[in-house]
């Protein structure tokens, strides 16, 4: 079946489901008509798939920032969630502005 | 743009015109109840706290006391206490009058001889209120004198999809009309520090943007606890949001783009106008707890998987995209931006809609938590809320 997915930005390797997907559904990605992807595996509501394959500790991007490193090779298709992915440690030294 | 409200001496005008039953101590929470259900359209809070603390703890509930005593939407204020709380009744309502002119009265239950002596003493006293505040009419008032609140509770990942942009977008709209907005959860910019830092008006706020962050991890450390271990929370991971991080920059995006020219500790009364942070926790009824003593006179609230939240003195606005919710959950769900997922409504086109409604509540309309007069409230203390 052909399931939508929404892409928040180009430079995003994840994008929401915004239905149940299951195994082999096609994912159409929404304001994208050509792009095309297989689900690897079932999906829920809400949940992120990857775009691309990412390999451990690799990023994963949303909102063309970085939500965090992947903690195992996830492969294109499958499911993003708090399982295989973690948060990646601020570096708030490097973030303030000299006054 | 204009709207039908109540003047005050001081400060902003309010929205509603409530008579407020405050106790100073946990120990006056139950008369305090009991008063206000005594009186027609009188409000109460439950408060925890306010004896056996440490000195910060105490500066913080006092904060929040005299900042809701302050709020425009209170009309006039009956204080109810024990008489050996760490601050006593009258105390407290010294220092309310030198932060308003309006009516503020106080009882204490030892002083009096028991609860039912004073409940009677404060039905009297509210009643005489309750009166007077109904002969103030509602005069025309600038939306300049709205300061919104922004908030969001269970969310899921339609939260940052379409409920918090199109609320970012309906706080852009009011602040260009003159109203002043006020977003918080510091917790919830961790991850996404560096694009909020990006709307500040000057350096100075964006490194204490960046500062209230680093800090807060800092807090936790200390304790040995990581911030990444409450947040996000079980339905949140549920709801398809996976780290503190895509949690935060879903978050970041209902305050708004306009610049930011206050960075407010908790409870603390912005000085101007404009758009303001505070530095509250994620814990939602904590943060719009510390919003309404800041002054907030209306709190708009998105979610994902749906919350009955609702505060006595400010009403709070519900919000959602997710269309499970706003149907399973709509009793006690206020607006509907589902369309916007499902690519029918623009962005835009949703703040639209919900400025809207806006303009409904704050000329009295009533929201959903108002209606069943909800009143949650949580005081922030020295190891914070995440």
């Amino acid at each position: 079946m052909r399931k939508t997915a929404i892409l928040l930005a180009s430079t995003d390797n994840c994008a929401t489901c915004t239905e149940n997907v299951s195994t082999r559904d096609r994912i159409f990605l929404a304001d994208q008509p050509d792009y095309d992807l297989i689900a690897a595996e079932d999906i829920p509501m809400w949940h992120k798939i990857a775009l691309t394959d990412i390999n451990k500790g690799e990023y994963v991007r949303k909102y063309g920032e970085v939500i965090g490193e992947a903690l195992e090779d996830i492969e294109k298709g499958s499911l993003i969630n708090h399982e295989n992915i973690q948060s990646v440690k601020r570096d708030y030294s490097a973030e303030y502005i000299e006054e | 743009m204009e709207f039908l409200g109540y003047k005050r001496k001081e400060g902003r005008a309010g929205i509603r015109n409530h008579v407020l039953v405050l106790p100073s101590c946990a120990c006056g929470s139950e008369s305090a109840r009991i008063v206000a259900s005594q009186v027609k359209g009188v409000v109460n809070i439950v408060f925890n706290t306010g004896c056996s603390d440490v000195a910060a703890n105490t500066m913080m509930s006092q904060k929040i006391l005299t900042g809701f005593a302050c709020n425009p939407n209170v009309y006039g204020v009956v204080i109810i206490g024990l008489g050996c709380e760490t601050v006593p009744h009258a105390k407290l309502r010294e220092n309310i009058e030198k932060l308003t002119s309006k009516p503020v009265v106080s009882f204490g239950i030892q002083e009096e001889g028991g609860t039912l002596k004073t409940i009677e003493k404060a039905v009297r006293a509210t009643r005489d209120l309750a009166c007077e505040a109904a002969l103030q009419h509602k005069e025309p008032c600038d939306i300049s004198e709205l300061l919104m609140g922004i908030e969001c509770g269970g969310s899921d990942a339609t939260s940052g999809l379409a409920s918090n942009p199109a609320v970012g977008c309906l706080a852009d709209k009011l602040y260009d009309l003159g109203a002043s907005t006020m977003m918080s959860e510091s917790i919830e910019w961790i991850g996404a520090e560096h694009v909020l830092a990006k709307r500040a008006a000057n350096v100075r706020i964006h490194n204490q943007i960046i500062k209230i962050c680093e800090d807060y991890e800092k807090h936790l450390m200390a304790a040995g606890q990581d911030c990444r271990a409450g947040q996000p929370t079980p339905g949140n991971k549920a709801g398809g949001l996976s780290t503190l991080d895509e949690k935060s920059l879903g978050c970041i995006k209902k305050g708004g783009t306009r610049p930011i020219s206050e960075v407010l500790e908790q409870a603390q009364r912005p000085a101007g106008k404009g758009a303001f942070v505070m530095d509250t926790a994620g814990y939602d009824i904590s943060s719009v707890t510390s919003m309404v003593a800041g002054g907030c006179n209306l709190i708009t609230f998105t979610t994902g998987r749906g919350t009955p939240t609702g505060n006595p003195i400010v009403p709070v606005l519900k919000v959602t995209a997710n269309a499970h919710t706003y149907e399973w959950m709509n009793d006690n769900m206020d607006c509907n931006l589902s369309a916007v997922i499902e690519g029918k409504q623009t962005i835009s086109e949703a703040s639209d809609e919900l400025l809207e409604k806006v303009v409904r509540i704050i000329n009295g309309e009533m929201t959903k938590a108002e209606a069943y007069g909800f009143s949650d409230i949580a005081v922030d203390h020295v190891c914070r809320f995440v």
